[in-house]
């Protein structure tokens, strides 16, 4: 199928006053929704605006979409956000740099690990010890971002099921999913949120017994993906639910900034992985993947197809952790002093550890409350990096000032930039479509809020 | 703080000895020691990375002591400490890759236009291998206009727009940081616009990049910088009423009251905290 040549990108314009001359209209945003319903009553309005979210199932949070429809068409879209805003990044500047993790892995919750892992790149890269980091801690992270890309996809694939009807689809995507989560419990200690990856490497290494985990988990997820696909991919009612809906072409793609699995299915090979890469990526032996529909059934084409991809890079992180080696910066400035352990009273400092700063080393000690007290100063300046994203290119904007706290961290939340499409998506399709149209954007309200 | 003492200024080495004569052990140090010499502001640029060739800094901040307490109540034995904060200060040519024919390119495409490169690009800076360009407002429609058509160019995606606030930037407190890829080229840079708090105003990119439409009322929002021309330059995080705009600097913060004899757990920028 061709894309559309309607779409021409275009930024929402302001009405122009003469054009409005004579016609009542009423303001949505931060009114009364009742007032604004009444007026148009008193008035006599034909015109329908439904208010959608922000408490709406199928709205993957508390996104707000105010709708005007005529009969069952969508006239007019707008989004409104802002509803899960919890000043993250301002926290991040009252707390230091390695406690910083703990504050942005709780951005998109879904996805927590890439805004550790970008984050992390960002702050080795204003420390100056990129090439300092060790490979293996590297391949943790690769190993760790890929596994929670599948996690991801999958919530996508099962809420996307779930909204429109396919409970099925949900249970399936979501027990996939847990299997993952273990792994992710096994090596971090959470399913979610899990501040692991530190400021020179990760927390730390991967357990006894983690890889033999990883390899069992994939077996299983293999074969749910496979079951999925089977209840999917010829799916009529699925057919005709996501194709032709919610198209977004390439050009409107890049003007409204959008990344990630959209853009992708557009045609546009553009993966940060392959273009920007870190983390080592450019050593990993894996394809994107596109469509060319540019539809919501492309979309779901693709994180599909990733998924795979994911898991033959994660085979191959697998192979490179067969070797062992350190997980964190030598500099004993910026690595944590201790390693932790599980003792009989659960896990805390390695009793080795408790032994030498209790026991034998007041330096140690010193070290070990000022590193976790005071944290580290990083030169002043700035930096941007991008991580490739399950949802696009998310992007970190850390300032520093010398301090041991950033002067200002900026996240360029995919979902964030994304949503902006929802406009060009639904406006001139179906009410019902409105709900396709937003689950293949897949947004993640932690992250757009922040 | 920052005023220089009245005594007159001599070669470091000359200074260190008056210093040691000055303050002998055992005795009191004399009224006014832990005020700031211009030397010991010089000293203070320690925390800026050594590299290139780099002309003045850009200060934006000068710290004196070290736990955020002044005065008497200080017994740390770091009130003196001083430490100006500077950003990376501008590079000089070359600048390294490709970001000589960026520039270039760029140079040529502003001059053509009669715009002339120099008024529009205030300063070329080169850091963490990282290319910024110091934009002045008036001209950063046409530079991101001639960023995104021009095919040597072709920096067509637009990662959007964040704010920073340098209360003590006198006259440039307000900075709107701009990050572009050139998907093309495979090549990314960023635009940083400086304007002063008295006169928030930037040229809103919507036109060139309406990718930026969130990102610029995320800005406003959170920033209080205006972005003139921008089609509905509404709050997007904060409630619509909201007062101040909570990610600036001088934007005061809740302290939290507790139940004990009145006490109150002050905002956490009034805690005493590593600076």
């Amino acid at each position: 199928m061709t894309a559309p040549t309607s779409q021409t990108p275009h930024a929402t314009r302001h009405v122009p006053l003469e054009d409005t001359d004579g016609v009542p209209s009423f303001e949505a945003s931060g009114g009364d929704w009742s007032d604004i319903a009444e007026e148009a009553a008193r008035l006599g309005e034909e015109r329908i605006v439904v208010n959608m979210g922000p408490q709406h199932p199928s709205t993957h949070g508390v996104l707000r979409l105010m709708l005007e429809i005529d009969g069952e068409t969508v006239t007019e879209a707008r989004a409104g956000i802002g509803y899960l805003h919890t000043g993250i990044e301002k926290n991040m500047e009252f707390r230091t740099w390695t406690q910083g993790v703990t504050f942005c892995t709780r951005m998109d919750y879904v996805a927590p690990l890439f805004q550790e892992a970008a984050y992390c790149l960002a702050v080795e890269k204003l420390l100056g010890i990129t090439d300092d980091v060790p490979e293996r801690a590297s391949v943790i992270r690769v190993l760790m971002m890929e596994l929670n890309r599948i996690t991801s996809h999958l919530v996508f694939l099962a809420t996307g099921g779930n909204e429109l009807g396919a409970t099925t689809i949900m249970i399936l995507g979501f027990t996939a999913r847990e299997e993952i989560l273990k792994v992710f419990e096994l090596i971090s200690g959470l399913r979610m949120n899990h501040a692991y990856i530190r400021p020179g490497g990760v927390a730390q290494d991967v357990p006894p017994g983690a890889i033999d985990s990883v390899r069992e988990a994939l077996v299983k997820v293999r074969e749910y993906f496979r079951q999925l696909e089977d209840l999917m991919l010829a799916n009529p009612i699925l057919h005709a639910r996501m194709k032709d809906v919610g198209v977004l072409s390439l050009a409107a793609a890049m003007s409204l900034g959008v990344t990630g699995p959209l853009l992708r299915a557009t045609g546009l090979p553009y993966d940060v992985r392959k273009t920007d890469p870190y983390c080592g990526y450019e050593t990993y032996d894996f394809d994107v993947p596109t469509h060319d529909a540019a539809d919501s059934w492309a979309r779901l084409l693709v994180r599909v197809e990733e998924c795979y991809q994911s898991m033959r890079i994660v085979e191959q992180c697998l192979e490179r952790l067969a070797k062992p080696g350190p997980v964190m910066v030598e500099d004993k400035k910026v690595a944590w002093p201790a390693q932790l352990a599980i003792g009989t009273d659960g896990m805390g400092n390695s009793l080795d550890h408790i032994k030498e700063i209790m026991g034998t080393s007041m330096e140690s000690l010193i070290h070990h409350f000022k590193l976790v007290t005071e944290g580290f100063r990083v030169p002043a300046g700035q930096v941007f990096q991008t991580v490739e994203h399950p949802r696009g290119e998310l992007g970190v904007h850390l300032v520093s000032d010398g301090g041991t706290k950033p002067y200002r961290a900026h996240f360029r939340d995919p979902s964030f930039n994304n949503l902006q499409a929802v406009s060009m998506m639904c406006e001139g399709g179906q009410v019902a479509d409105v709900v396709v149209a937003v689950a293949s954007i897949d947004p993640v309200l932690g992250g757009v809020d922040r | 703080m920052t005023e220089p003492t009245s005594t007159p200024a001599t070669p470091p080495a000359g200074e260190k000895a008056d210093a040691a004569a000055a303050v002998k052990p055992g005795e009191p140090a004399p009224a006014g020691t832990q005020r700031t010499s211009a030397a010991a502001l010089e000293a203070g640029s320690q925390n800026v990375p050594a590299a290139a060739p780099r002309t003045p800094l850009e200060v934006v901040d000068v710290r004196t002591g070290m736990f955020g307490v002044a005065g008497t109540g200080d017994t740390s034995g770091f009130g003196g400490l001083v430490r100006t904060v500077a950003m990376p200060g501008p590079s000089e040519r070359p600048y390294g890759g490709w970001f000589d024919e960026v520039v270039d390119v760029l140079a040529e495409v502003l001059d053509e236009s009669g715009t002339g490169y120099a008024a529009a690009v205030e300063s070329v800076v080169v850091d963490r291998g990282d290319l910024t360009l110091n934009v002045a407002r008036e001209h950063l429609l046409e530079v991101v206009r001639a960023l995104r058509d021009d095919p040597d160019l072709r920096f067509e995606l637009s990662l959007g727009v964040s704010g920073v606030h340098f209360p003590h930037d006198e006259g440039r407190e307000l900075h709107a940081v701009y990050h572009v890829v050139s998907v093309t080229h495979g090549r990314r840079l960023r635009l940083e616009v400086a304007v002063p708090d008295a006169d928030p105003h930037v040229p809103s990119t919507t036109a060139v990049y309406p990718a930026n439409d969130w990102h610029e009322r995320e800005t406003w929002d959170f920033f209080g910088i205006v972005f003139d021309g921008h089609p509905g330059l509404a709050r997007i995080q904060m409630p619509d009423d909201w007062p101040g705009h909570p990610q600036r600097k001088d934007y005061p913060l809740g302290g939290i009251p507790v139940e004990y004899k009145g006490a109150t757990v002050p905002p956490p920028d009034q805690r005493r905290s590593y600076s």
